[in-house]
């Protein structure tokens, strides 16, 4: 077993017209690593999150994840990997209007081959971990902007993810909500998953064992913060 | 490469997320459901009420038996009217399988009012016959009010209306017994007759005593029409004899004919009507199904970021095109569904009205629901492809 989680080899991803989102970027990130990427706008942080996410594919160079090399898969082989191993956190939380938050969180597990009873289950225990035991059938317009992103946190671990990526999941709440999902982003790495942040916040990277800083699809630091 | 096998949806979790997809926007649901819904029901509609109709005409030529044939002299070689002689009744019934031989003849000058104030010219277009006492026998005809004529009435002034001569006349069921002007006399109504389904034309007449229209209005005593019922497995045999034997002078001058050919006819006519109209009820259906259509890539293009979501959770290009697809399915069938059903209920109703037999034959449900699902595959077809080409990427950059 590889010990990298994610293993991004002088990746480059072009657009057409030559426009380069990402230029010969090489990342390793280890098992249950907490890593934090850093950047100002357009420097490419959401296209490299996506090809880890193995949501877009790299124009050149190789990408494995959890060992398994990218560019020998197919479509449907990539959507099992991020069936099981992969979860995702969006800032915009990307919950169904209309469905009770349970029902949201189990409905992240229907592409896993999980029974309905199982997933309700594993939704109703992934929401109590988040703290939101009691709010198993409020509709996401009833939650606070904190406990929708909660909910979606919840989505992504009851996959029991080895990878969880998160896209500014902080960015569309106030602080004291931001706090609360901080906490459990940590929590989760602290539970062996691996965790990596996309943020505009340098406070908020600062606390992240590394911070990758990117500019213009570039890598220009990656910089690790002594064990604590 | 073990744990990358993506996994197969259940039956149940493809009707829950079609069923989702649907229930968030009703209205746009049953709107686009309804163009399904009216074109099946207009087909299944106009199908059923013309099998019922059908049934009806079944039911009434088994009531009333295709085993009557009537003959008529026609006209001769010389194209003047002929007649038939008084003894061809007798005549005919001497062959074994007749059953019964009635005839009428007609009194050409005789004209019906309601009474000697109106008009000669008013006579309403009703023909005066003379009826033998059998008539009724043999044309399987009855009486709505009063009576037939008897060997008593038959040789008085008395005479029987039918349904529409009675009408005309003013006649209700409540005034037997009235007079009437006929023939320059005075004749008592003693009966009104329901309409006969065989011989449409007597509902237009009044009918009078053999010996009286002899004795009262110079009724020559020649045949007009002659009923003749048979055994109902020597029609033809009969048939051929008729002519023959009805006027042995001028068999080529004789019309013989089935008065339930008619009613045959009516039954056929319906089906060219049907196939028309089911051609306009399929043209609703295939606007039912360009709306499905349209609902679907509307629906498609609203829900990019549930289409991003979903790629994002491990879902594959198959499963969102079965995600949509069995949503169109759903969609089509929730309509064909209360199409079959409005329909069944117009034809119900329909039949109910008219006092006829309901006849649904199976294959129109069961071929309304199965065009409904080939229109909802054919339009969620190309909504369900475009969703599943969606990449997973640009799905979710909507926000």
């Amino acid at each position: 077993m590889s010990p990298s989680i994610v293993s991004l080899k002088r990746v480059s991803r072009r657009f057409v017209g030559d426009i380069f989102a990402l230029r010969e970027v090489s990342l390793e990130i280890a098992r249950g690593e907490l890593v934090a990427i850093v950047g100002p706008s357009g420097s490419g942080k959401s296209t490299m999150l996506n090809i880890i996410g193995t949501l877009d594919r790299a124009s050149s160079g190789t990408v494995e994840i959890d060992g398994l090399k990218l560019a020998e898969l197919n479509d449907d082989d990539l959507s099992a990997l991020r069936a099981h191993r992969i979860g995702f956190v969006f800032q915009h939380f990307h919950l169904s209007p209309g469905v009770s938050a349970l029902d949201n969180v189990a409905d992240g597990l229907l592409y896993t081959g999980t029974g309905l009873r199982q997933r309700r289950e594993r939704a109703e225990a992934a929401l109590r971990d988040v703290g939101l035991g009691h709010r198993l059938d409020h509709r996401p317009h009833q939650l606070s902007g904190g406990e929708k992103q909660r909910t979606a946190i919840a989505r992504a671990l009851a996959r029991r993810p080895l990878l969880l990526l998160a896209d500014e999941p902080t960015g569309a709440l106030d602080s004291s909500s931001g706090e609360g999902v901080v906490q459990l982003l940590l929590g989760l790495h602290r539970q062996g998953t691996a965790v990596v942040v996309i943020t505009h916040d340098r406070d908020l990277a600062a606390r992240f064992d590394r911070q990758a800083t990117m500019r213009d699809g570039q890598l220009v630091a990656d910089t690790r913060r002594e064990a604590a | 490469m073990s744990g990358l096998q993506p996994a197969r949806l259940l039956a149940v979790d493809i009707v829950r997320l079609a069923a989702y997809g649907l229930t968030a926007r009703p209205l746009r649901v049953v709107l686009s459901a309804l163009g399904i819904a009216i074109g099946i029901a207009a087909m299944l509609a106009v199908v059923g009420i013309s099998t019922s109709s059908r049934a009806q005409l079944n039911q009434l030529l088994t009531e009333l038996g295709t085993n009557l044939l009537s003959a008529s002299p026609g006209t001769s070689l010389f194209g003047d009217a002929a007649t038939m002689p008084p003894e061809s009744v007798a005549m005919l019934g001497r062959i074994p399988e007749v059953e019964t031989v009635s005839a009428i003849g007609v009194l050409a000058d005789t004209r019906i009012y309601r009474s000697s104030r109106i008009p000669a010219s008013q006579s309403g277009g009703l023909a005066v016959y003379a009826a033998r006492l059998d008539l009724m026998e043999t044309l399987s005809a009855s009486v709505a009010a009063g009576s037939w004529l008897n060997a008593a009435t038959s040789t008085y002034p008395a005479v029987v209306l039918g349904a529409r001569a009675a009408a005309r006349l003013g006649i209700g069921r409540g005034l037997i017994g009235q007079q009437v002007w006929l023939g320059g006399r005075w004749f008592t109504v003693v009966g009104i007759l329901a309409p006969v389904s065989l011989v449409p034309m007597l509902d237009l007449s009044a009918l009078i005593g053999w010996p009286a229209g002899e004795r009262y209005l110079d009724f020559e005593g020649d045949i007009t029409t002659l009923y003749v019922r048979t055994d109902s497995d020597a029609v033809e045999t009969v048939r051929t004899l008729l002519a023959a034997t009805a006027n042995p002078e001028a068999p080529n001058e004789v019309d013989v004919s089935s008065p339930s050919d008619a009613l045959a006819a009516e039954a056929a006519a319906d089906i060219a009507f049907t196939g028309l109209l089911l051609g306009l009820g399929a043209v609703a259906l295939l606007v039912g199904g360009i709306g499905v259509a349209n609902t679907m890539v509307i629906s498609v293009l609203e829900r990019r970021a549930d289409i991003g979501l979903r790629r994002s959770q491990g879902a594959t290009r198959g499963h969102i095109r079965l995600q949509f697809f069995g949503e169109a399915l759903l969609l089509a069938l929730l309509g064909g569904g209360s199409g079959v059903l409005i329909g069944a209920l117009v034809t119900i109703g329909y039949a109910r009205l008219q006092g006829w037999p309901v006849d649904i034959p199976a294959w129109v449900p069961i071929g309304g629901m199965a065009a409904t699902l080939l229109i909802g595959g054919v339009a969620g077809l190309y909504p369900a492809i475009r969703a599943a080409r969606l990449a997973p990427t640009e799905a979710l950059s909507v926000g």
